[in-house]
């Protein structure tokens, strides 16, 4: 429990000089580096290892096979695109809430309660918020039947459980955490650009496209990924919505588990969650690299 | 330009809230309304308030339970361990800071639905020859989702006090480490602990991937199996959680505001 176990209570230099040799320090570390190799590193490296091994222990590159077959591609290519386009509506209303946000007065009370709520919404992902949009545009949901006199606009039932639906649904996450991870950045935007656009003649078409705009770029780009990465992730909300068939990468993940003792499909899990891992990295490593741009004009 | 930009503003803010805001109204709408008729009926709210029905909630029950222990357990472990380990290496292994933030940050590069894949097989020996299959056991896995969000709280709490002084100074007057430790740190990073327990409460009760890939039961795998026989409870639960977790977290940062409000105007006078 104590970080330095060795330490007694009345040395009481020792908090100011390292006195102890520097070895016994990093054993009051051994608690937290054990906890997290058994329960994230493991994992990881069970999931890496995995997707090269069968059930008895073989190589086998039968997992990696299934994952290059056409259908797991068209699986791959489905996350990847939904995920995109979540991103990009997230990113659009989600930065143009973030500038609204920006523009309100700091620290009033309707900007802190709006803002929390953001924070909460986009943690909001999962059963629960599926059940809310079942309630809302479903067979029997609020909307749906505010709707049916109108029936050109009436939602389709069996909207909500289709890609489309199941992409609209992820907006609802996506969009507040672009405003969360976007606010910091316009925040960022000094009163003082403008007025100097202005004083030497621009107009505001100038000072978004030849000032904010390119000082906004990096950060709209990363939090873009960010979102991309986010939606790419998520599986309980396509889980509850969607019971039929494995459309994106999550769900396929889900079925191979449960067909674990069907031999054709050895090593196919820890393959697609691999995949999974190769995607995210390459986003992340693309957000790091971004970031470093933005962090120019963040104080 | 002024009077274009309040509109703007006041457009935007007012359309956000609305896509916000429908879905849990309909959510409250969908709870009373019986699906096929579309009568009102408050049955839902009844059956799980009033009583009576302790069948169809027997489930529910169970889920929430063990979705409360493992919360409980969560933060538990998550402080205990934590807390500690950035006080250690702030006063000794200053080099170590940036691999504990990079072995806490790592859980948001791996999506759950691929930690799931490799916490199978530990979970695995786990439920077989260590402990046994029961649903609280997965805390431990829990405590992972949580790190991010727990050492982010207890960063910004540790930065804002100075850190070496407080415990050089209780050291010299003769404190042990753990009276260091829980009677000079803990209370001044107070704030930052109310905010990892809530966040920590907040992962734990949403939490479906892990349960549902290694077939437990917690509050939102219960759901999710009770809304395919009875969808009015369904929704009327997850708006009670829902709605719990908006004022919970609303409430946390008008309290944290007002604290920084209340702080703030003193610590600029001693300044001047």
């Amino acid at each position: 429990m104590t970080a330095t176990p060795t330490v007694t209570g009345r040395d009481a230099v020792s908090a100011s000089r390292p006195v102890l040799p520097g070895g016994i320090n990093v054993l009051g570390t051994v608690p937290f580096f054990a906890y997290t190799a058994v329960f994230l590193v493991l994992p990881t490296i069970l999931v890496a290892v995995g997707a090269f091994v069968a059930r008895d222990g073989s190589l086998t590159l039968n997992g990696i096979t299934q994952v290059m077959s056409p259908r797991t591609v068209g699986i791959f290519a489905t996350s990847l695109w939904i995920s995109a386009l979540t991103a990009l509506i997230g990113t659009v209303c989600g930065g143009l809430i973030a500038y609204a946000l920006s523009l309100s007065p700091a620290g009033s009370l309707g900007r802190r309660v709006f803002t929390a709520l953001m924070s909460v919404t986009a943690q909001f992902g999962g059963v629960m918020l599926a059940f809310a949009f079942i309630a809302t545009i479903g067979i029997n949901g609020l909307v749906t039947r505010l709707l049916t006199p109108f029936p050109a606009l009436t939602p389709d039932p069996g909207f909500l459980s289709s890609l489309g639906g199941v992409a609209l649904v992820y907006c609802y996450f996506q969009i507040p955490l672009m405003v969360i991870v976007f606010l910091p950045a316009v925040e960022g935007l000094r009163p003082q650009w403008r007025e100097a656009t202005e004083n030497l003649g621009g107009t505001t078409w100038t000072y978004w496209t030849r000032v904010a705009g390119p000082i906004l770029l990096p950060s709209l780009l990363g939090s873009f990924l960010l979102l991309f990465a986010n939606a790419f992730s998520a599986f309980a909300t396509a889980a509850a919505l969607i019971s039929q068939e494995s459309v994106i990468v999550p769900l396929e993940i889900e079925s191979a588990l449960r067909n674990e003792n069907d031999l054709g499909m050895d090593a196919y899990a820890q393959a697609l969650a691999l995949g999974m891992i190769l995607v995210v990295a390459v986003v992340m490593a693309l957000y790091a690299v971004l970031m470093k741009r933005a962090a120019r004009w963040t104080p | 330009m002024r009077r274009g930009g309040a509109w703007f503003r006041r457009v935007v803010l007012g359309l956000a809230l609305v896509y916000f805001l429908v879905p849990l109204a309909s959510l409250a709408d969908f709870s009373v309304r019986f699906p096929l008729t579309g009568k009102v009926d408050g049955a839902a709210w009844v059956a799980l308030f009033g009583g009576g029905e302790a069948d169809r909630l027997s489930l529910l029950r169970e889920g929430l339970t063990n979705s409360l222990i493992m919360a409980v357990m969560a933060v538990v472990i998550s402080l205990g361990l934590l807390l500690p380990t950035m006080m250690l290496v702030r006063l000794r292994l200053p080099r170590m800071i940036k691999v504990v933030e990079f072995v806490c940050l790592l859980p948001l590069t791996i999506p759950a639905v691929v930690l799931v894949v490799g916490l199978a097989p530990v979970y695995l020996v786990i439920s077989t020859k260590i402990l046994d299959s029961n649903t609280i056991w997965l805390a431990f896995a829990y405590v992972i989702l949580c790190l991010p969000y727990v050492y982010r709280a207890l960063d910004s709490g540790l930065r804002a006090i100075d850190l070496k002084t407080l415990s050089e100074t209780a050291r010299s007057f003769g404190a042990s480490w753990p009276t260091v430790l829980l009677r000079v740190i803990v209370p001044n990073v107070r704030s930052a602990l109310v905010s990892s327990v809530f966040v920590t409460l907040a992962v734990v009760l949403g939490e479906f991937t892990f349960a549902r890939m290694l077939a437990r039961t917690n509050l939102q795998t219960a759901l999710f199996e009770i809304n395919l026989s009875d969808g009015q409870i369904a929704a009327a639960v997850s708006l009670l959680v829902l709605g719990g977790t908006i004022v919970l977290m609303v409430t946390l940062d008008l309290v944290v505001a007002l604290q920084e409000r209340r702080i703030r105007p003193s610590t600029r006078s001693d300044v001047s």
